[in-house]
Parts: C-alpha cells; structure tokens; sequence
C-alpha cells in the first residue's frame, strides 16, 4: 500500500525544475501530485508519478540525480480540525514525520496527505490498528503501466 | 629497465657525469643565449667559475616571467634552421612559453618517455592509447614517441570524445591509457553513467599513465578500482622537457628523477638557498643536454622533496615526491595556505562524493570567501533536506579541521562542473581583477 515517490535534486536556478519537467513530458510521464522543498542553493522536487520506474529510468538517463521513497497516502476528513487531529495521533503513536504535502484530488469525497515518516513500516503498522485509511498505489496511478 | 647502465649507476658516477654535463649546459648557454650571458654577467658568474656541485649557488635562477619576455624564440641556443619541433604552454597568465627541440632533444625526450613507460611495465607488447591532447601541448607527441621508442603499438587517438575512445578501447585492445587524471575519471564516469551493460572484462586496460596535473592518491584509487587498472604518476614540465622528467616505479611511492638529463635542487622558495636532501621546498631545474632550449636552474614553483631510498625496483635514481602542488596554484585564504589537491582529498573521504569539484574564491568586503561546488550524485542524494544539509555540513567541518578554513559547500546538480579532456580547471579566483 505504499505509494512510489520520485524525488529529483535541482539547483535554485531558474529553468532547473523545467528541465526535470521536460524530461516526464518527452516520456508521456503524468505528474499526479508534486511539491518543491526549498534551500538557498537547491531543492528536492518530491513527485508522485503515474509511471514511477519509468521516470526513475528516464530522469537517470538524463544526468537527473533522483531517488525512488515510499510515502504513505492517507485520508483525512475534509473539515476544520481534521488534519490537527491526525497528526495528534500520529504524535501520541511517536510517528516522526519528515515532511507532508496535499494532494491535488480528492478520494471518496476526502483530503489526501502524502507523508514521508521516519520509519514507514511502524507508521503504517500503528495507522492500519488505528483505523486509518490508507490509499494503495493502484488507487492512484491506476493498473501498473 | 629502459636503460639499465643509468638507471642503476652509482650516486657517485652520476654526479660525475652531471658535473661533466653541467659544465658543458651552462657553457653552452652562456654562450648563445643574451638573457643567460647577461644574468650570469649581472651576477659576477662566469661559466670557467664552475669547478663543482657546490658552484650551482652561483648560477643565477631562470623563470617563468623570464621565458614569457623572451617570447617566442628569445631563449634558444640554437640557429633555427636546427630546431625540429617547438611546443609552448597555453599561455591563460601572460605570453604563452615556447620551447624548441634539436633532432638530438626529441631523441632524448622520447628516450625519458620510453624509460617512464618501462618503469609502469610497459612493452613492445603492449597497445598504448593515448588520449593525451595532440598539439602545442607535450603531453600528446611526447607519450607517442616514448610509446613507439618502447615499440609498443601506438594509437594516437588524441583527447575527447569519449564513447570512441571506449570502442577503440575495447575494439584495439588497449591495454594501456595515456592520459589526465581527470579525464580518465571522465571515462569512468561515462562508462557508468551511459553503459550499464559495459563489462569491464571486455577491456584489456592494465595500465594508466597519468600526468600533465596535480593529483592525489585518493584519486588514484578510484581510477584503479573504476577502470581497473594500475595509475602511475608520470611527471614533467614543458619548460624543462615535457613528461618524463621522472616517473613511478611499480613500488608506487615517489618518482625517479632522470638526473643524467635533469639536474635537480631543492631550495627554499623564499630565499633561493638551497636545502638537504629530504627537506621539503621548491624543486629546480637544470638541462644537462637539451640543445635548443638550456634551461638553467628554472623555478618550477612545484614543491616536493628529494631523496634516495634504494628502491626495491632497483634503481638508483634520486626519487621526488609526488607533487600535489605548485606554488602559482596554492591558494591564500585568509592568510592560510591551501591547495586545491588538499580539497580533493577531504572530499573523497566522504562516502560517494565525485571527484569532480570547483573551488570559487571571492573577496567580500576584506574577507577571501571560498566556496567548494560538489556534485550530488545517487549515491549521496536524499529526498529529505536534513540529510542533503548534513552531508555539506560534515564536508565543512572536515574542510575545516584539515586546512583550518571556512569554506561554503554548494552541492550541484551532476555534470554541472564542466568535465575537462585536458588538464581540469580546480580553481576560478575572482579576487584577481
């Protein structure tokens, strides 16, 4: 249940993330969610990719450095608090984020949250007893293309 | 062993076959060269003076800035019509310096060069490949007549263009590499990086001959392992001859000096005296038999030391150390001395850092700023921050606690820092206006 996160290094110039861009573009590569982390000198553009491998593939070919990461998708409740109320819980399970973005769409009329944790496999162990919704993959980028 | 008669003789015989040379190439120009006459005349020398080793005190000292006034042919000794070949320097500080070779020198230099090949274990049966750039610069014509002098096969391939140089290397067999240091890294790169199927054992690459720039023994290492070789440092300067001044051994620890050609001091570079055997200073060069082009006791800037060791390879020949540095690249940061070689080294100690760097040094305000651009490669690459930011940090702190300065670390995208096919440029200084 683990979504793919494809994660490119890019120097804080203008054109670089483009050039990243241009890459999934030239291989028909669908961009489902993204978000840019931010330092002086460079960024790491986190993506959520409908063809993962593929991207990883093309992005090395083109001297891109990238990485692939499981994250987890899960859903929140579309109203006020919902969000604080999670991450309370993430809290008193001692779940260590690193860092969380917003998807774009939402799921069975819910929000969705990309979170990168610490330790996945414990994050997603006390999340599933817990009761948390957790999107797969597939739910996301659809049948393996 | 090359030449075994030399290269095994006695300290003793050596120094008298230099005395004897030494006399004739200060003689020699004294007499057909106005800067020698005039520098030796300004300085109460004359060339009857030189009875012994002792007497090279008085020998007046050649520069760079000297050859570069004399440009282009001010130093020769020789009419033209007995020049057969000239090289010069590039020329990026000034006037480029040119240097001019007889029949008789070009036998010489392909004489050294072929004594180096040997010293690394080279044969006529090998396939040298010589990606050294073929021009002005001695690298190229210099590998490729010590390489035939050997009667090694010899393919003159020049430098660049990478994935040729792959398929001449697999399709001729090479079993020997020419080249920069850097640029044989740049194969690995492109081996790795475009030709995830290449099997390295399709190559018959046994040996690399590396040279024309200063490197490190870290760098050695993953030329080694990469490109699964043995490295071996061949050492030279166009001013004196082009490589072969000295070469490795396989014992991999200094270079042997080819003394019956080259004579060669160690001085202190701030007051020109000259020191024991074994200190550490600035080396100095004396041709014993170039005709076209004397040089008498020139200021090479290298730094590095002087001693005999009796190498187990057997020969007698004075070693130097590998030189990791030249006075005109040594950097002053804020009042420190620093190398560039020096950051090489700190950076290839942290796991997956490239060898591919830049050093940029700015001056804000009073204060020298250095900056070390490093390249992110998979290896090192994170999706968090934190971990990006603590590889810069730990870069830092180790900059810091070897050299004792501050410098920034810039992490760069892969490629970023323009690949060289000759000598690599380390170093942009904007403080020079």
């Amino acid at each position: 249940m683990n979504v793919t996160q494809i994660s490119a290094f890019v120097e804080n110039k203008p054109g670089h993330i483009a050039g990243v861009l241009k890459v999934l573009a030239d291989n028909n590569i669908n961009i489902i969610t993204l978000t840019v982390a931010d330092t002086a000198d460079f960024g790491v553009l986190r993506m959520i990719l409908d063809k993962p491998e593929l991207a990883k593939a093309k992005l090395s070919e083109n001297s891109i450095t990238c990485s692939v990461t499981d994250v987890l998708a899960i859903e929140i409740d579309d109203t006020p608090g919902a969000l604080l109320k999670a991450l309370e819980a993430f809290s008193n399970l001692e779940l260590n984020i690193e860092y969380m973005y917003a998807f774009t769409q939402k799921i069975h009329d819910n929000a969705v949250m990309i979170f990168r944790f610490e330790d996945i496999e414990k994050a997603k162990k006390a999340l599933v007893e817990k009761g948390c919704r957790i999107i797969r993959n597939i739910d996301i980028i659809g049948e393996d293309k | 062993m090359f030449n075994s008669e030399i290269e095994t003789m006695s300290e003793s015989k050596m120094k008298e076959l230099q005395l004897e040379r030494l006399k004739w190439s200060i003689r020699h120009a004294y007499d057909n060269v106005p800067h020698y006459r005039k520098t030796f005349d300004d300085a109460g020398f004359n060339p009857d003076q030189f009875k012994t080793l002792d007497d090279m005190r008085r020998v007046p000292f050649l520069t760079k800035q000297d050859m570069r006034d004399a440009y282009p042919y001010g130093l020769f000794a020789v009419p033209l019509s007995k020049v057969v070949r000239v090289h010069a320097s590039s020329g990026t500080t000034g006037n480029a310096t040119v240097v001019g070779y007889t029949k008789n020198d070009v036998e010489v230099f392909s004489e050294v060069v072929a004594r180096s090949l040997a010293c690394y274990g080279v044969t006529e049966n090998d396939i040298v490949q010589n990606a050294y750039g073929y021009g002005l610069f001695t690298g190229g014509l210099g590998a490729h007549y010590g390489a035939e002098k050997i009667g090694a096969i010899t393919v003159p391939i020049s430098g660049g263009n990478t994935p040729r140089q792959i398929m001449i290397m697999k399709d001729f067999g090479s079993t020997v590499l020419c080249s920069t240091p850097s640029y044989a890294l740049n194969i690995a790169d492109y081996i790795e990086s475009n030709m995830p199927d290449f099997d390295m054992s399709s190559l018959k690459l046994k040996i690399a001959v590396m040279g024309a720039e200063p490197w490190t023994e870290e760098m050695r290492q993953q030329i080694e392992k990469r490109l699964n070789v043995d490295a071996f440092d061949i050492y030279g300067l166009s001013e004196v001859i082009g490589p072969g001044v000295s070469a490795e051994c396989t014992e991999k620890s200094g270079l042997h000096v080819f003394e019956d050609h080259f004579y060669v001091e160690i001085i202190d570079p701030d007051t020109g005296e000259i020191l024991p055997e074994g200190s550490e200073g600035e080396i100095v060069y004396t041709s014993l038999t170039k005709e076209a082009f004397p040089t008498i006791r020139y200021r090479s800037k290298d730094i590095t030391r002087l001693y005999h060791d009796s190498c187990r390879c057997g020969r007698t020949l004075v070693k130097m150390d590998k030189v990791t540095g030249r006075t005109d690249d040594m950097l002053i940061i804020r009042g420190v001395n620093v190398f560039p070689s020096q950051i090489e080294s700190v950076l290839m100690q942290e796991e997956g850092t490239e060898p591919h760097y830049q050093i940029i040094v700015d001056r804000k305000g009073t204060m020298d700023e250095i900056e070390v651009m490093v390249e992110v490669n998979e290896k090192v690459f994170s999706d968090e921050i934190k971990v990006l930011d603590s590889l810069a940090k730990s870069l830092a702190h180790r900059v810091k606690s070897t050299l004792g300065i501050t410098a920034k670390i810039k992490l760069v995208e892969p490629k970023s820092i323009p690949r060289s096919e000759g000598k690599a440029v380390r170093v942009i200084d904007n403080r020079k206006k």
